[in-house]
């Protein structure tokens, strides 16, 4: 069988740039296969994806050289519009994709501009919608649709035009894990019963890997260093050497000093043959310890019995109720529309309560303005762009300040502390726009910490993110927590978030508090974890099936021991140290962060 | 990619548009003119048309002042709306001259912008819009010419400060250079 | 965001008639309105617009904030215009009947209340037209139509972007000035005027730059799915124009150009009751 995608010795460098994205790649990928292509930011896994759809060279202009076929095609020859009849490319950025007023009118997008007639584009759009199950939800505005279904009508928009290859850029970026699960398995169903070939562009790999693919593709620095079947590519150690995070499950048992064998099926959890490597497991459980974790500082913050609705029919939030205490790292979980961010915004004042107490040390802050509460609560919002008014670093951080009119060498000087504990001192007279997404993210963190707030509340602080951003953006934070005493709280869900870097998680289902216990209690509790739209870790049937009786002691300890690691900087894919970036690759990485289209609108 | 009015062209209006729309409920009052205050839109309208060229800033100026004042204030008052599209088409006339996105907009090209804005703004709110409004309205003509010089002012300021703010911005981000150093 | 104005689905004859339709009539409603000043026209032209109000099932509300917005620009405009022009009236009907002196300059007449009260009715007539047309013509449908009366399918489809939009400007908007707001930017205070400006440019900033790559996403998204690259396209949207839209742009044309002949049938626009 021909290959329906074949890069020959192929290369692409963009014309802003020094260095090629791709050099010298060879793939080939056929018809009805399923690829995950993954590696860490910037890698160029989506210049890759790019060069297949042909926005690279036609939108991004560069230069190519060695040779792409793309069912049967060059897609340099064929042009963006050209290509889009054979490749349908699903994006990052679910909202910024979705383009008609209404569900019906998107998925018919593509088909208007082809100027099918209208009863054909009826029948045709009924089809597709029937396929990503939206069919009753034809008539609905964008607004009224949650990240999941905006992507279903993405998959459904580029479906409608008989696509014979689907292209995936980052789809699990900005969903809840739940949401995410239900994604990888319509791709999975839309595989099999479609004639399609897929091609995933993701590096979240264990997520992905909730449906079998066909291979695993890593690039790392423009080159692919390993293509080969999951079962054997997660034996070694390619993925946590580039960056990209393994399976927790198989950390875990890798951890314990087993080498996995591919015969034994490390592909999924739940398929894999564990037997040969329990023992060792047992004996690598008894060698850890669980450090002793005690706060008995006064309460930061209690919220009481707090109630909210925009309509007394629909309540937001109903009764909420719980504490955090001075220097807690607490993270609030739960799906997308469970009252997370209504939440932050009653605490910040944004909105009034209908019912219930906030006390900040102890005190009622439901006299203060939000201006008064910002001085002590700072907010980080979840896009550093949207929090960044000044083109000037120094200039952004010291905003806060100067519009409370505190006298400039006062300014100078707190501004110039909060730089050097964020790292960006040496690149203060730097405009904002030269950083990476990670750097600005720490510069709207600097400019929030630069008031002296008591607490810092962050919205999705590694949204988007792979493993290495990630990693330092939440070692930072960590950092700031133990060294200035700083109580931090998270919303989010990212579950690798709240199991590593938090000691308690706040669950919201549905506008009430679910449970407010330890992240690992909260991932090892199937029930919990299914109404707050969570997925249970794979850790825990790790522990289930090696005969563990308290599966959520087991992922603490875990966690304990890959802190401990991290800490002694053993493991991989730690890029924390604060301000180890360099200039140019700062610039580097902005423009990889560019050219993978989107980020988060 | 770069065809005269393609896809980002139209884009760039029906984003555009959006933003205007949403910002006609933010106004810096002067206080002591009825109708009248600082219109930050204005400000956003001069920076899209300084970038995307005459044809899009004038369409953003028409639907946009249409469509704001249909949503927000119930009533669409035709002849401020068509000079909206002078402002817009003629700053955007001028838009390969600014470079803004090559990164040119520094000091001759703010003068530029700036002569051309007060140029545009008075030729639609001293000129058009008071001649409009006897035209169609038959509103007496001393009360629209005061009108119309202050919607100038406020116009000119808020484009002046503002909109010569945000391209300049704009334009450092766009055309950045690489000759960044680290310092202790 | 309930304070704006927008479309809700219902059914009557007036949510069934094509968007360009009602946007013809609306444009031609509003010019007919500005032209004449003749109480006679313009009192008929209020009398459709409220039985039309009434035929669209348009709830209260709906309208209630917008209508209060129009009702204190409307009357900000009124005494603006007394405060310029006392005697616009006088001009106008060329008798001077004062009823009362107010101030040096500035008596009242009995020719330019009765201006003014035309200049009142005027609002009557054209905002209920506002009103039906913002919440009867749906939106996707509206953007079909225009193409379909020759205006190109680029420039129906950025009406349509525009819409798409302005909800997601909206809400970026809100969040942007909360955020900024935590931070100490207020834009509501008493500050010096240069101040308030740098304040507000602290708010719009992030969102017209977040636009702009907007802007990038939503292009290549579009050209990704072939917006463009045929001369025509067909709308999943359109609905055809049927006997009654013909029926409406009849009577509207006709009866504009009834309005406006009765209106200068004397010379000029204006209708003087005490010749």
């Amino acid at each position: 069988m021909d290959p329906i995608i074949s890069f020959k010795d192929f290369s692409f460098q963009y014309r802003s740039q020094q260095e090629p994205s791709l050099s010298h790649i060879n793939l080939n990928i056929y018809p009805g296969e399923k690829i995950l292509i993954t590696g860490p930011s910037g890698c160029g896994k989506s210049t890759l994806a790019h060069c297949i759809n042909a926005l690279n060279p036609c939108s991004f202009s560069g230069k190519t050289s060695g040779s792409l076929l793309v069912d049967g095609v060059v897609p340099e020859k064929e042009g963006v519009f050209g290509m889009s009849k054979r490749v349908g490319t699903v994006l990052q950025d679910t909202n910024g994709q979705f383009i008609g007023l209404t569900v019906a009118e998107d998925l018919a997008f593509a088909l208007e501009n082809d100027a099918t007639p209208q009863d054909e584009m009826f029948r045709k759009v009924d089809r597709v919608a029937d396929i990503v199950d939206m069919k009753h939800f034809l008539r609905h505005s964008p607004s009224a649709l949650s990240g999941g279904q905006k992507q279903r009508v993405s998959m459904g928009g580029v479906l409608v035009d008989d696509v014979k290859i689907l292209l995936f850029d980052e789809p699990l970026a900005n969903l809840d894990p739940a949401t995410g699960k239900n994604t990888i398995a319509l791709i999975d169903d839309i595989c099999r019963r479609e004639d399609v070939t897929v091609v995933i562009i993701e590096h979240r790999v264990e997520d992905v890997l909730y449906r079998d693919v066909d291979r695993i593709v890593v690039v790392d620095d423009g080159k692919i260093v390993a293509d080969d079947h999951p079962d054997r590519l997660l034996c070694t150690d390619v993925l946590s050497r580039t960056g990209v995070r393994e399976p927790l499950y198989v950390t875990a048992v890798k951890h314990a000093g087993c080498t996995i064998d591919p015969a034994d099926h490390p592909q999924h959890i739940e398929s894999m043959n564990l037997a040969p490597y329990q023992d060792k497991i047992r004996a690598w459980f008894a060698t850890t310890t669980l450090p002793v974790r005690e706060n008995h500082a006064p309460y930061a913050l209690e919220v009481e019995n707090l109630s909210f609705a925009y309509d007394p029919e629909e309540p937001v939030l109903q009764n909420i109720s719980f504490r955090i205490r001075k220097g807690e790292m607490v993270s609030v979980v739960g799906k997308n529309g469970a009252g997370k961010s209504t939440l932050a915004s009653l605490i910040l004042g944004f909105y009034q309560p209908q019912s219930g107490k906030i006390l900040l040390n102890g005190e009622d802050i439901s006299p203060l303005s939000v201006r008064e509460r910002g001085e002590r609560i700072g907010l980080v919002m979840q896009s550093p762009e949207q929090m960044i008014s000044k083109p000037m670093i120094a200039e952004e951080v010291g905003l806060g300040l100067q519009v409370r009119g505190v006298p400039a060498d006062e300014i100078e000087r707190r501004v110039n502390d909060t730089l050097r504990i964020c790292g960006l001192y040496p690149m203060r007279h730097w405009p904002v726009s030269a950083l990476s997404f990670g750097q600005k993210k720490r510069v709207s963190i600097a400019s929030i910490l630069v008031l002296n707030p008591e607490i810092i509340i962050l919205d999705e602080p590694t949204a988007g993110q792979d493993f290495r951003h990630y990693t330092e953006i939440m070692e930072f934070l960590r950092k700031l927590n133990r060294e200035l005493g700083l109580t931090i709280i998270m919303i989010t869900h990212d579950m690798h978030l709240m199991l590593e870097y938090t000691d308690r998680a706040i669950v919201l289902a549905d506008g009430q508090l679910l449970t407010d216990d330890t992240p690992a209690r909260v991932l090892t509790n199937e029930s919990v974890s299914d109404r707050a739209y969570l997925k249970k870790t794979s850790l825990y049937d790790l522990a289930v099936k090696c005969g563990f009786d308290r599966p959520d002691e087991f992922v603490d300890r875990f966690i304990a021991f890959e802190r401990e690691q991290r800490d002694a900087g053993i493991l991989h894919g730690n890029g924390a140290e604060i301000g180890a970036f360099n200039g140019a690759e700062a610039r580097r990485e902005k423009d990889t962060a560019e050219e993978t289209a989107g980020g988060i609108a | 990619m770069k065809k005269k009015f393609g896809i980002r062209e139209v884009v760039a209006i029906g984003i555009g548009t959006a933003l205007f729309v949403v910002l006609t409920e933010v106004q810096i009052p002067l206080g002591f003119v009825p109708n009248t205050s600082l219109q930050p839109r204005m400000a956003v309208l001069a920076f899209l048309s300084a970038i995307f060229g005459p044809i899009v800033g004038a369409v953003i100026g028409i639907l946009g002042h249409a469509l704001g004042d249909a949503l927000f204030y119930g009533s669409v008052w035709w002849s401020w709306v068509f000079p909206e599209a002078i402002v817009g088409a003629g700053i955007g006339a001028f838009a390969k001259k600014f470079a803004v996105r090559e990164g040119g907009f520094g000091g001759k090209n703010i003068f530029l912008f700036n002569v051309v804005q007060v140029v545009a703004n008075a030729v639609a709110w001293i000129l058009a819009a008071p001649v409009l409004d006897i035209v169609v309205y038959a509103e007496p003509a001393n009360k629209v010419f005061v009108q119309g010089a202050f919607a100038f002012l406020g116009n000119i300021i808020i484009v002046g400060i503002l909109g010569s703010l945000l391209l300049a911005a704009y334009s450092r981000i766009a055309g950045q250079s690489s000759s960044l150093k680290k310092e202790d | 965001m309930n304070r704006l104005l927008s479309y809700e689905e219902k059914d009557t004859w007036l949510h069934h008639l094509s968007g360009i339709t009602k946007l013809i009539f609306f444009i031609v409603w509003c010019f007919t309105s500005a032209l004449t000043y003749d109480t006679r026209v313009l009192l008929v032209m209020i009398a459709i617009s409220a039985a039309l109000y009434v035929m669209s099932k348009t709830e209260w509300r709906q309208v209630s904030t917008v209508f209060k917005f129009v009702m204190f620009f409307m009357v900000v405009n009124l005494v603006a215009i007394f405060l310029f022009s006392p005697y616009q009236g006088t001009e106008i009907y060329g008798t001077k009947t004062v009823l009362a002196p107010l101030f040096p300059g500035h008596a009242i007449t009995r020719e330019e209340l009765f201006y003014l009260f035309n200049v009142l009715i005027k609002y009557f007539t054209v905002v209920p037209s506002v009103f039906i047309f913002m919440v009867t013509t749906d939106p996707s449908e509206f953007a079909a139509s225009m193409n379909h009366i020759g205006i190109p399918y680029t420039g129906a489809y950025s009406v349509s972007l525009a819409l798409r939009y302005i909800p997601d400007v909206q809400a970026d908007y809100h969040r942007i000035r909360n955020a900024q707001e935590a931070r100490g930017i207020e834009m509501s205070s008493k500050a010096k005027l240069t101040d308030r400006i740098r304040r507000t440019s602290s708010i719009i900033f992030p969102l017209l730059f977040s636009a702009m790559e907007h802007i990038d996403v939503v292009s290549n998204a579009m050209e990704l799915r072939g917006f463009g690259k045929k001369k025509r396209r067909t709308w999943y949207a359109y609905r055809k124009m049927k006997r009654a839209d013909v029926a409406v742009l009849i009577l509207t044309a006709v009866f504009s150009a009834a309005a406006l002949v009765i209106t200068f049938a004397d010379g000029n626009r204006f209708w003087n009751p005490w010749v």
